[in-house]
């Protein structure tokens, strides 16, 4: 069930890259692992979507951001917002996980060091200013569900981290 | 069993509604900013799962029935959830206590739910075991932090945890619709995990240097519609919107 095998038509994955993630606008919703099918019948569009949190309120931004998109494609998109199987740090795409990084967001480790990392007991999570893993905690949820805020010892600056869902 | 399945969903799903309003009456009121942002977190994600059970709900339920009539709509008394995560947001200790107390059953929970013969509660309970994986984990660091902290800080969880205690024993009293669910191998069994529960708790409790209460005296009937008297104000200031304006969308 952890499958990141998706079923994504050719002709509407280039166009589905163009919708992007309204909380992490440089991450595209494919680069986030969210879309898990898209069908085309005709001129119809069958997708379907997986949140990233349950409460993620970009989830219906989303719905609506790609049926605006397709439709300019001459597409009648219906979405569907589908749970199982659940949705892991792991199918951000390389691309994605690098957009990241250069957006200013520290991606997802393993669950042993994310777990090490948010009760503050390691410092390992790179600062995305500076570099410096001389980090710290300062609190295990940030500014969206998705994020844990950091705080770096070495430039002071803060920055979020992507934390590890699997 | 339909109308079974239907009040064991409730069941689950008000202990979260609850919960997350009462989390989210702290926004904006949090001891710190990082401290009401996590908690204003853990409300979201809480209402997320609520509603992808309550989606469900009103699709058993059919007719004019949706997830806002569910959560919305309601009679104090026929709301199931645990008293527990009814009760108020008093000082921070109270407020990391009960959230504590109920992350551990919580977590507990889905790990088995997720098994549930039942497809889309399995979905449901592994989606959202993720999620609460880190609230167990920030309530449980927070009992920690405050029980061996200061002297008041101590103090101050332990009267928490003396407190709240006669209100946890309720998870593991099922009702009809639970009994039938688990029957089914729908639903789970609580009473399969009560030793792990007062295990868990215990290992934080001993780590926080808090008194894991002994207490004979247990008190019961969230679940059955009788609630303490802090719920009617929740609900009258959760509901008020819908109930002034009928139907009233963002
Ligand atoms: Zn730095």
């Amino acid at each position: 069930m952890t499958s990141a095998e998706v079923n994504i038509d050719e002709r509407l994955a280039p166009l589905l890259r163009e919708v992007s993630d309204p909380e992490i606008p440089v991450l595209s919703i494919m680069d986030m692992g969210v879309v898990r099918e898209a069908r085309l019948e005709g001129k119809t569009a069958y997708i379907k979507l997986t949140p990233t949190y349950s409460g993620c309120p970009a989830m219906d931004v989303m719905g609506v951001d790609i049926q605006r998109l397709l439709k300019k494609y001459g597409y009648d998109a219906k979405v569907e917002l589908v749970l199982s199987p659940a949705w892991t740090t792991d199918w951000i795409t390389p691309s994605g996980r690098a957009s990241l990084e250069a957006y200013g967001i520290a991606v997802p480790l393993e669950p042993e060091a994310d777990k090490a990392a948010l009760t503050g007991s390691e410092r390992i999570v790179k600062c995305t200013h500076c570099g410096s893993q001389n980090t710290r905690v300062v609190s295990a949820f940030g500014s969206t569900a998705c994020k844990a805020l950091f705080q770096c010892d070495d430039c002071l600056e803060p920055f979020d981290y992507f934390k590890c869902l699997k | 069993m339909k109308d079974q399945l239907y009040q064991y969903i409730l069941g689950i799903a008000d202990n979260s509604l609850i919960l997350g309003q009462r989390l989210g009456q702290l926004c904006g009121h949090g001891p710190s900013l990082e401290v009401d942002i996590a908690c204003t977190n853990i409300s979201l994600d809480l209402f997320g799962q609520v509603r992808s059970y309550y989606q469900y709900a009103a699709k058993l339920a059919g007719g004019d029935a949706s997830e806002d009539s569910i959560a919305f709509l309601r009679k104090e008394r026929e709301y199931r959830n645990v008293l527990l995560v009814e009760q108020p947001n008093t000082d921070f200790a109270y407020i990391i206590t009960r959230g504590f107390l109920f992350d551990v059953y919580h977590e507990l929970f889905l790990e088995r739910l997720m098994h549930s013969k039942d497809e889309t509660l399995a979905a449901i309970a592994a989606k959202s075991i993720k999620e609460v994986r880190y609230h167990r984990s920030f309530s449980s660091e927070w009992m920690k932090r405050m029980g061996a902290g200061t002297e008041e800080s101590h103090r101050r969880v332990q009267d928490a945890v003396d407190s709240l205690w006669r209100y946890t024993k309720e998870f593991f009293q099922p009702t009809e619709a639970e009994k039938a669910m688990a029957e089914a191998g729908i639903g789970v069994d609580t009473s399969s995990f009560k030793a792990t529960y007062d295990q868990h708790i215990a290992e934080v409790l001993q780590e926080a240097t808090i008194v894991v209460p002994t207490s004979p005296y247990f008190q019961r009937g969230g679940k059955e519609g009788v609630h303490t008297e802090h719920l009617g104000y929740l609900l009258s200031d959760m509901q008020y919107m819908q109930r002034t304006y009928p139907n009233m969308n963002w």
